[in-house]
């Protein structure tokens, strides 16, 4: 009893709650939906798998977001960042059709991720720099960005023909799981190391709910900004090597469209104040898997792509009214009066206990 | 001289007036670049095109004056238009009713962000972020494909020019141009807009004089709601049709006209006939990318995003000189500064 009530004050409630009811929803209403079959190659196969595996590029965008947001910054670019490193992979390895690529593809991939880097970098320039706000900031290349894709494809959606491309979000050779399962696992470790054996979190965390005492105690705020919205860059770019690998092409009007809202979502979810401050990057990815999971369920049951974000706009505003400190002052006085009116002799105590909380 | 320099940055119209000079100096290019940018009517055609952009970027500036933002602009513009053509195609009310009843859903959804922007403290970038996902998808919910106005009355309104003698504009020009002049009165002259103004230059300290903060800030967001679906209107008008990707990135064109005319991000400071000229300069932007006819249409983004960056390091740069100037002033001569410090607050 007591570790359940523990666990319904931690930050990890919301998102598995709901990513419980979703999985019972879906286990009920989906045919086999918890079953997972190996396949004769030796690969895992199942619904599951499928909703884990879409969901990497989500995990690494939110793992951005998240120390982004607890700056109380915000990327609302990421969409387009994926876009554009998309865009950079797939016309350099080129869409002939005889399979053979024109550039290396490690070449390939780490001029995506660098495209992503400097794309990030560009918004911390801005945000941390000039100290423009990040939303403005962070919209001139959600806009032009995307203006930008289009220009390196040409306005076309180029198809990479070239085998090993397939490899970073379909199966190597050999591996029971896709590849960009192991990426997304690799950089939530790296992280979470990052976390447990430096301060960095720390400074995040202190510039996030105060950047003025975070300066007087000595951070380099202005650096903490910049490198966060790098780092945000860096995961974006990641994320477009992924998503155009799963369908093997950089489409520049639709890839990493309206990502940028499920990566606040999933951040969201996970119990980090959009305000700023305190942040849990174990909550952002288990918030993009239920994200991810929501996605699949509304496709299953027949909502397009173009309708879901009615439901995604719903969720996020009643996360922020949960999270928001006057909603939950207005909800104690209320349950205070509604408590009074019982008691009938208490009223006016209550009442004033409530009013100063 | 310096001395008269520093007081033209120092002067509450400075980036009005780089502004107007920017617009001559493009509008002055393209005269020589292209014989066709002489005739008057192509000047007329930047009302005429931009009437939504004008009206939208009217309500955007509203609420960056108070510090707010809204994202949901195009969005809302998206979905009255659809709504209208939905109604238009599907029942058959009369013009005049569906037009009242869009405007009403508009003006009632920007009082709605409003309301839970400042009942429960929330930031306006993320609810309204949220606001824009939730039209759009609206939008697509109605109907995923394009809806063709063919109502009689509307058509003819769309295609209704009134003749100025040098040329003519469209109905939605004007509209435009009523609305940028109520606008001006309203944020200039009135208790309201005197109370918007001091929203922005802090809102505690507004709140501490007895100022109605609450209703205003809500207020302003319906403002937003009520431009967003005028300029929905004057969309229509131009394209008779409902379409789910109407629109598209007209937040960021709108606050980067207002921006270019001098609004400031950080609240406080806003002058409508500024946020005009500065969507009549991505409108030249626009016509030289269709006079030259083999630039891509992206480009127009990616300008126009450059110049917003390019005049927000400006502002930085401003606000840093002003502070440095009337911090001077007061440590020269009390009794006849060189310089007239502005009060944060700003004319309209």
């Amino acid at each position: 009893m007591d570790m359940l009530k523990k666990f319904a004050g931690s930050s990890l409630f919301l998102p598995v709650v709901a990513l419980l009811v979703l999985l019972v929803f879906n286990t009920i209403f989906v045919d086999g939906f918890l079953s997972i079959q190996l396949t004769e190659d030796g690969r895992l196969y199942g619904r599951l798998v499928d909703i884990l595996n879409r969901s990497c590029s989500l995990i690494i965008l939110a793992l951005g977001m998240t120390f982004v947001i607890a700056t109380s910054g915000i990327d609302i670019s990421v969409g387009a960042v994926v876009a554009i490193s998309a865009a950079v992979v797939c016309t350099m390895i080129g869409g002939r059709g005889d399979g053979v690529a024109q550039m290396p593809m490690a070449l390939a991939v780490l001029a995506a991720i660098g495209v992503g880097v400097l794309c990030g970098m560009w918004n911390g320039l801005l945000v941390a720099k000039f100290k423009i706000q990040a939303v403005v900031a962070t919209l001139i290349l959600m806009t032009a960005g995307r203006g930008v894709a289009q220009l390196m494809t040409e306005g076309q959606i180029i198809t990479v023909y070239y085998k090993p491309f397939e490899y970073i979000a379909g199966f190597l050779p050999g591996m029971p799981l896709p590849t960009n399962i192991f990426i997304a696992l690799a950089m939530v470790l790296l992280v979470a190391v990052l976390m447990k054996k430096t301060s960095i979190g720390l400074f995040v965390q202190s510039v996030g709910i105060n950047a003025t005492a975070a300066r007087y105690a000595g951070i380099n705020v202005t650096l903490v900004i910049f490198l966060v919205y790098a780092f945000s860059g860096l995961c974006a770019g990641v994320s477009g090597l992924i998503e155009s690998s799963l369908i093997r092409a950089a489409d520049a009007n639709n890839a990493g469209l309206n990502m940028e809202m499920d990566a606040i979502l999933a951040v969201a979810l996970g119990g980090t104040l959009l305000s700023g401050g305190k942040f849990y990057i174990g909550g952002s990815v288990i918030g993009a898997i239920t994200i991810q999971t929501l996605t699949t369920t509304m496709y299953a049951l027949g909502v397009s792509a173009d309708q879901l974000p009615v439901v995604k706009a719903i969720a996020v505003v009643i996360i922020c009214l949960i999270q928001s400190k006057k909603a939950q002052e207005m909800f104690d006085a209320w349950k205070a009066r509604r408590m009074s009116k019982q008691n009938g002799k208490k009223t006016s105590v209550d009442g004033k206990v409530a009013e100063q909380a | 001289m310096k001395n008269r320099l520093n007081q033209l940055i120092a002067s509450k119209y400075f980036s009005f007036f780089v502004t107007v000079l920017l617009f001559a100096i493009l509008y002055g290019a393209g005269i020589a670049m292209y014989k066709g940018f002489m005739r008057p009517q192509v000047f007329l055609n930047l009302f005429i095109d931009n009437a939504a952009l004008i009206i939208v970027t009217v309500g955007i500036t509203f609420t960056l004056i108070i510090a707010g933002i809204d994202l949901s602009v195009g969005a809302v513009l998206a979905l009255v238009c659809m709504v209208l053509a939905w109604l238009l195609a599907n029942t058959g009310l009369p013009v005049g009713v569906c037009v009242l009843l869009v405007m009403v859903m508009g003006t009632v959804f920007g009082a709605a962000q409003g309301y839970i922007i400042s009942k429960f403290d929330l930031q306006p970038f993320i609810i309204t972020l949220a606001g824009m996902f939730f039209c759009r998808g609206l939008t697509a919910v109605i109907s995923q494909d394009t809806i063709q106005i063919e109502n009689p009355t509307w058509v003819a309104l769309a295609s209704y020019r009134v003749d100025l003698g040098i040329g003519f504009v469209s109905i939605g020009a004007i509209v435009a141009l009523l609305t940028i002049v109520v606008a001006a009165v309203v944020l200039g002259y009135t208790k309201f807009g005197r109370t918007v103004f001091a929203i922005g230059g802090s809102e505690s300290s507004s709140a501490l004089m007895g100022l109605p903060v609450f209703r205003t800030k809500v207020m302003v967001y319906a403002i937003s709601g009520f431009c967003s679906s005028l300029g929905g209107l004057a969309y229509s008008l131009i394209m008779l049709t409902g379409y789910n990707l109407h629109g598209l990135g007209m937040e960021m064109d709108a606050i980067a006209s207002s921006v270019i005319g001098g609004t400031l991000l950080t609240g406080g400071v806003g002058f409508i006939p500024g946020a005009l000229v500065g969507v009549l300069i991505q409108g030249v932007i626009l016509t030289f990318i269709s006079f030259q006819g083999t630039l891509s249409a992206w480009w127009t983004k990616i300008v126009v995003g450059a110049l917003l960056c390019v005049f927000i390091i400006m502002q930085a740069f401003i606000t840093e000189q002003k502070s440095k100037l009337s911090s001077k002033s007061s440590m020269e001569d009390n009794n006849d500064p060189p310089i007239q410090p502005t009060p944060s607050g700003a004319e309209s």
